[in-house]
Formats: structure tokens, sequence, C-alpha cells
């Protein structure tokens, strides 16, 4: 149905050509979903720009032939390109929170679309609607229909944005990331839908994503990219069961498996990594020294301690005699982490999680409950003090490497601060050496230190998020889905790095993701929190091998793996 | 949506009640109300007397409840200089500032939305070109300039416009009008001109600058994904979430039309409130200075609630979540 021949994408710019993909070939056949798979910067979201005609300006198709069906894709004028778009070639995003108007109610929205393409009058096209929402899965769809985006959770906001991307009853559905910003059990759902509208329909996907485990689940075919150039393609078994290129099989292997734990990830090579250089030794071993010097060895009670924890936010007001009912975030929490090991925490988002570590830091104020770090009570976060010990001890990792560092500060002034802030050290050229011999352990090159944030990429960064932690001399460290905006292959690095430092420095981590796998090779104790209350605890090994708890299995059951491709392999 | 309209009531009394704090320190303790009342041949035993009469012996918080409670029933005070009621002197002076701002605002309107949605959707055109630049120009010119030359041309030099004054007004009650005669008309363009060219180029940037914000948005792409049409794309889809910032704006600088048409209705001499305020300056005259402010302050407190209604009005996220 789809044929691609030969596709390359240039974007011309101020320093000369960039290509973005270069001789790529493709064909998707009607019922068959065609995964696109690649980290970021591999030309995935381009091939897909350029199959459906908008590409970013100045994005240009250099060479190569786009063929739908009998229509020539590249010879269309922009007019009837634009006529073909929705009616023949659909597109769903990443993020149903904002691919949708805000301001118009998906009635609106899909009666608009179908209309826009077919003239059957706002009847017919009311009709058409609410049957397809009903068959996407969205319960009383008729009355439904009138509720705007916002009205609906992000699972349900995805299957709108499918259905308003079938409502045309395209051939071809490019599915660019479409469950990237979901949770497990809404992803796989969505995934579900996907495979059924491509068997029952006979509709052709493209589906893009970066998630291996997402191709396994369900594709047909799979080619996987990489600097926009095809490295491996075939029948997604085949690739995925036997991969003959070495890329793809460092990809695979960098993919955290739910049913076995991994001491070290095998990585792709990454360009831009610091090579071992002896100089770049001794640095990394001068800043393991200092921190072990800094290593007061607790006693052997737990290392944190929380009771009977609840945090509750106050709801939105909105009459002036009725106060709101309270949402509980978190009810009832107990927990215990020993020193020296990594309590993972995991749940769905809205499930607490982040909620929890916001607690413990002091970021937010708990309505009952007691938590004791090192065997001395922790005083809420606003009565706690700012010079209290505890908030040198216990450091955090935050999830977005984009947000979490200040653009306008050079990594030598964000490292220096917490030995300024503690009063660690008092000395400006001391500080500024351990900053740089802190780098060289997170495996960082040692002119980073007067660079600034912008100029290095998501992993990058996020190791200079854990060095900033570190150099607080913490025994306490809070990850809060520390991975899950980066790619694979990054995810690996970043894994790896923790996990070094953990067995190295003996630091005791609680970390947060709703990722099971990736909690799986981190965690030796496990907690499973869904609306606010832990469901099931206990040894990490233990809860993976034989969960207990009907939600535990629930969400085992869901993620993700790459386990059905091992009886191929 | 009662509860929110109420809470927003509530802030205005605030903010009302430091306005008139304001306003009030100014008449009591800019200068010696009595000696600026008086003239040199007044007794110190007369200016005591009148003192006491007036209630300038009082404490502070009394005479502040007193000035607070008369203007709530409209009662302003006198004017130093006319020896008038200041509400009498400001309500004849209203109808005046308000139709001009009106029509400044209905020309800023009209021109700068579809100039902003023009130039957003063709950054790149020759026309888009032109129009930036010349609103460059716009921007730059201060507003009296823009009246003198605008006088300069039409008035002097074709001889086709009216340059000062109102022309011919109609009146409603307490309400004289010049929006129903060609003479009131004719007197009108000039001033509402000037005024105008100025927020016509901030709307237009404003505008320009949002709309290409969002046509860069998901929600954006993926209607054009679904090959709407593109007249629905950039009017329905684009526009709507472009106007939400731009009202904010829209909403403070009509408040700032009434309140500094100073410039313009000196140029013109349009009796409007600024006219009045400036005359006030001039003669030192406080209470028409203090009452000024508050007015205006109210003025811009109204404008703020038809905003965030209008917002409400147009945005369904901030309207009470129903059961979805």
């Amino acid at each position: 149905m789809l044929v691609v021949e030969n596709l390359t994408v240039e974007f011309p710019g101020r320093h000369g050509v960039f290509t973005a993909v270069e001789g790529i070939s493709m064909t998707v056949a009607p019922g068959e979903i065609h995964g696109l798979v690649g980290e970021s910067g591999a030309g995935k979201s381009t091939i897909g720009a350029a199959v459906i005609g908008l590409l970013q300006p100045p994005g240009r198709i250099a060479s190569g032939s786009l063929r739908l069906g009998e229509t020539d894709l590249r010879a269309l004028t922009p007019e009837q390109a634009h006529r073909i778009r929705g009616k023949r070639i659909s597109m769903i995003f990443q993020d149903p929170q904002t691919s949708l108007n805000p301001l118009m109610t998906i009635e609106d929205q899909l009666i608009e679309t179908i209309l826009a393409h077919e003239d059957i009058g706002t009847q017919a096209a009311r009709a058409r609607a609410i049957a397809l929402l009903e068959e996407i899965g969205i319960e009383n769809a008729a009355a439904r229909i009138g509720a705007y985006p916002h009205q609906f959770s992000g699972g349900m906001r995805q299957r709108v944005v499918i259905a308003l991307a079938l409502c045309t009853n395209p051939e071809l559905i490019i599915a660019d990331e479409p469950t990237t910003a979901l949770d497990v059990a809404v992803q796989s759902q969505v995934l579900e839908l996907l495979r059924r509208l491509a068997d029952t329909r006979g509709i052709g996907f493209i589906l893009i994503t970066h998630d291996i485990g997402v191709i396994a689940e369900i594709t047909d075919r799979v080619t996987v990219l990489r600097g926009g150039r095809v490295m491996e393609a075939g029948a997604t078994a085949q690739v995925l069961g036997a991969p003959t290129h070495p890329y793809t099989r460092a990809l695979m292997a960098a993919v955290p498996r739910l049913d076995r734990k991994l001491e070290r990830f095998l990585l792709p090579a990454v360009e831009g990594d610091a090579p071992d250089l002896p100089e770049a030794v001794d640095e990394a071993e001068y800043a393991a020294n200092w921190l072990l010097s800094g290593l007061r060895h607790a006693s052997s009670g737990p290392a944190l301690e929380i009771a009977g924890l609840s945090v509750r936010f106050k709801g939105t007001r909105t009459s002036l005699f009725h106060a709101p009912e309270p949402f509980a975030a978190l009810s009832d929490i107990a927990l215990s982490v020993k020193p020296g090991t990594v309590l993972g925490v995991v749940g769905e988002s809205g499930s607490g999680k982040s909620t929890l570590a916001r607690a413990i830091v002091g970021l937010v104020n708990p309505a009952a409950g007691a938590m004791r770090f090192a065997g001395e009570g922790l005083p809420y976060g606003r009565v706690r003090a700012r010079s209290h010990p505890v908030r040198r001890a216990i450091q955090m990792v935050f999830q977005d490497p984009y947000s979490s560092l200040n653009s306008r500060h050079r990594i030598g002034e964000i490292l220096a601060e917490p030995l300024k802030l503690y009063g660690i050290e008092r000395d400006p050229a001391q500080r500024r050496r351990l900053a740089g011999a802190m780098l060289a352990l997170v495996g960082l090159a040692p002119d980073a230190i007067d660079r600034y944030p912008h100029q290095f990429s998501g992993g990058q960064r996020q190791r200079i998020a854990v060095a900033r932690a570190l150099l607080a001399r913490p025994s306490f460290l809070i990850c809060d889905e520390p991975t899950s905006a980066l790619d694979v292959s990054i995810q690996a690095q970043v894994l790896n790095l923790l996990k070094d430092l953990q067995a190295r420095f003996g630091l005791t981590i609680l970390f947060i993701s709703h990722n099971l796998a990736v909690v799986r090779q981190m965690a030796d104790d496990i907690v499973v929190l869904k609306a606010g209350r832990i469901v099931e605890a206990g040894p990490s090994e233990a809860f993976f091998a034989a969960p207990q708890h009907p939600y535990s299995v629930e969400l085992l059951s869901l993620t993700p793996s790459l386990a059905l491709l091992d009886g191929a392999a | 949506m009662a509860y929110f309209i109420l809470k927003r009531l509530i802030q205005s009394v605030f903010v009302m009640l430091a306005v008139a704090f304001l306003a009030f320190a100014l008449f009591r303790f800019v200068g010696d109300p009595i000696s600026q009342m008086t003239g040199v041949e007044t007794t110190i035993a007369d200016q005591e007397r009148l003192r006491e009469e007036l209630g300038l012996n009082d404490p502070f918080l009394v005479q502040f409840a007193r000035f607070s409670g008369k203007m709530l029933v409209g009662d302003f005070g006198f004017s130093y200089r006319t020896r008038q009621p200041i509400g009498e002197m400001l309500l004849s002076r209203i109808p005046a500032t308000l139709e001009l701002g009106t029509v400044a605002l209905l020309i800023s309107l009209l021109v700068g939305i579809p100039a902003g949605v023009y130039t957003a959707l063709r950054p790149r055109g020759a026309v888009t070109q032109a129009i930036l630049i010349s609103t460059l120009v716009g921007v730059s010119i201060p507003t009296f300039v823009i009246g003198i030359f605008l006088i300069f041309l039409f008035g002097v030099q074709l001889g086709w416009l009216p340059t000062f004054g109102r022309g011919g007004t109609v009146q409603f009650g307490w309400w004289r009008s010049s929006l129903f005669t060609v003479d009131g008309w004719r007197a009108l363009v000039l001033p509402a001109l000037t005024l105008g060219v100025y927020q016509l180029t901030l709307t237009m940037r404003l505008v320009r600058a949002e709309m290409m914000e969002v046509m860069r948005t998901d929600f954006i792409r993926f209607a054009t994904a679904r090959g709407l049409p593109m007249r629905a794309l950039h009017y329905r889809h684009a526009l709507g979430n472009t106007m939400i910032p731009v009202i904010t704006i829209i909403g403070l600088q009509f408040g700032g039309v009434i309140a500094f048409s100073i410039v313009t209705e000196s140029v013109f001499q349009w009796p409007g409130m600024g006219l009045l305020f400036l005359e006030s300056i001039r003669f030192v005259d406080i209470p028409v200075m203090g009452v000024y402010l508050v007015v205006i302050a109210f003025f811009f407190v109204l404008i703020n609630l038809v905003v965030d209604l209008l917002y409400l009005a147009i945005d369904p996220r901030l309207r009470v979540k129903e059961a979805a």
C-alpha cells in the first residue's frame, strides 16, 4: 500500500545541509503495523512527517519516491496533499494532553473533521462519531461526546485522538510515539486497540517508538534506524529474535529486562563520551576517595523509617459554603529502608510516588505520620530548619534533566553549589577541583566544567545531576524517575552509573519509577503504590518471581517485554 | 461561577479601598487643605473654625471613613478651582472619554487582529515585512507627534476635518454623545486615530506573536494532519487559542486608554476626563485629582472583572469541572 523508496530528507541550514534521513526504503501493507525504532535523532519522526507531507520548514525531500497505492505523494500540489491528509493518511501524536484543541468539545472536533472530508450532514457525522467512540472503548459515548478534552483522563484522551485520526477512514495511520506519555496499563490498552484496528479494519500503521518492548508487542515488521539510516529491517520476530546487526543487538541489550536482573548493561557506543584517559581515572579516584572519606557508617538500624504517613491536598474550591473534599495523595504509608540498599517504589501516575519523595525531602507537608532518618525524627517540611543536617544527607535526582539544572549557570557553579551551601568546602579552588573530579567520576570530560547545561545531551545532564547530588556527600539518594526522559541506551548508562556508585559507596537509594523492568534492575526491595496506598511490599526477587497482590500481577503482565521473543531466539 | 464572581468582587473591594486611601492621603497630606482653600485675608480664627467645620481635626481613621463613605454614596466633594461638585464635573466629562476610548479600541481591534493574523500566517511575505516595518515606525513615534501630524495634514493642509472639540453632540439624559451626528464623527476621527494607532501596533504584534506560537502547537499540527480546511484551522482552532492572552492585554490597554488619553485629549482639546485632569494639575486642584484616581481605578477593576468573565466564556478549562 505505502511504498517508500530511497527517501532522503534534508534540512538546509546556515552551516550547510543536514541530512536527517538517507536512503530509506520501506513498505506498509494494509492491516500491517510497521515499527520504526531508534534513539532520538535517528530520523524516525522525520520519515513520518515526510510521508504525511508535514516536514517542518526548511526540511525538504531531496530524493526518493513515496507512493500510497496509485498516488505519487511527491507529485501532489500542496492543495492536493492537504486533501489527502485525514482522508487517506492520518496521524496520532505523542502527547494526548496537547494534541486536542482545549477550547472545543470533542464532538465539535470530530464532526468538523468528518465534514471536512465527506459531505454527509451534521446528524450523520455525529452518529458516526458516537459509534466510533464506542468502538474505541469510550463508555456512554453519546453523553460524553459533548465534553471538553480536559475532562478526559490521559488514556481516554489518547483514545479520542485515535478516534479523530480514524473518523475519516484513512488507509494509513502514522502513530508517532502514541504511548510514550501513558502509563503501562493505559499503554497496553492503547496498543491493543491499534492492533485490533489493524486487524479488523485493515488499516496500515507506521508505529514510531523508541521502546523496543512496544515494538515486540504489536508490530508485524520493524525497521531499526540510527542516524537517519536503516540498520536492519524485516519481520519483527526475526529481527528481534535473531538480530544480525550489532546495533540492534546493542539496543536490545540495553533494554531492561523484566524477567531477569542484570549486573551491568552492555552499551552501544555513544559519541561524545570521555575516553578513559589516565588523568580522568586519577581524578575519578580522587573524587571517590573524597566521597569515601566523608562516609559515616550508620548504625545497623534502618536508614529511613516511615510510619502512618498521610499527605492530603486541598481540592479546588467551587462554592463559598462547602469546603472541598481534600484529596488524599498518600494514606497510611509505612516502609523502611535498610542502609546500603535500594528500595524501588512503583505505581502508575497519580499513585503518589513523587509525593512520597517530596514528603521525605520536605517539599510537601504531611497531614500525619512519623518519619525517622538514621534513627532520628525527621521534622515535617514546614518546620524543618533550613540548616537541618538532613537537608544535606538526603539528596534528590529529578526526572527531567532539562529543567533541573539552571541553564544560566556553568556546570562548575552548579556543582560547587552544594559544597558551598552545606559548608563542606570553603576554599573556592578546592571546590572547583572537587567538581572536576566528580565529573570524571560520573564519566564526563573535564572541559565540561566551564560549559552550560544546554551544551549537553539528556543523559549527560542526568549524570551532572547525579554528580551534584553526590557533592553534598549524601547518605541517602532519592531518584524520581531518573531515566524516564531518556533513550534506552542512555538509560542503560545512567543505570550503570547508579549501580556502580551504589555498590562502591554503599549509598541508600529510594528509586521511583513507573517502569517495572527498570526497577527490577536496581531494587533490592519493592513497594507497590496504588492510589496513595501500599498494596504490596517485599524483597525484589521474590516480588518478581511471585507477586502477591492482583494489582502487582496486573502491572507486571502489562509491562511490554522482550520475553515473548526469547522463544524465537 | 457565582463563587468565582463573588471572590473577584471581594478582591475588588480591597483594591478600591487601597486606592481610596491613596487618594485620601493625596488630599490630606499634600499641602494644607485649608490654606489652599482660603486666601491671605482669612484670619487664623476663621481658618480654625473652618478646620473644625470640615472635620479636619478629627482622628485620621475617622476622616478616612468619612471620605470613603461619602464616595460610596456618590458625594465626591467640591473642586477648589471651579467650586462645582466633582461628581457632576466628572459625569459631564466621562462620555467624551469613553466614546473616544471605545472608538480607538475598535480601530485597534478591527485593524490589529486581522493584520496580526495575516502577518502570523505569512511570516516571510513582502506585505508582512512592510506592515512590520511601518508599525515599528508607529510604535516609535510619540502619540502627540502623530496627533500634531494628523492635525497638520487633515486639519490644516487639506482642511477636511476639525482639529479640536467634540463637534455636534446629542444629549441622552446626562450622556452627551457625539456618535449620532456627522459633525461629531468628523471631530472624533482624528483623536481616535491618534489614540488607536499606537494600540493597533501593540495589538497586531501581540496577536502575531501569540498566533505564531499557537501555530506551532501539537493540536494545530494534529488538525493539519487531519486535513481540516485551512480556514477552520486558522480562524476556529488557532485564533480562539490566540485570543486568551490577547484579551488580558486588550483589557489593560482599554483601561490605559481611558486613564491616559491625557496627551491626545490635550492635543485635540477633547473635553474628556484627561483634559480635566490636566487642568486640575495646573491649578493644584487636589480633590479632583484624588477623585480622578479613584474613578480610574474603578474602571480598571471593572475591566479586569469583564476580562475574567471573558476568560471563563472562552476557556472551558476554567469553568467548574462538571462530572465527566
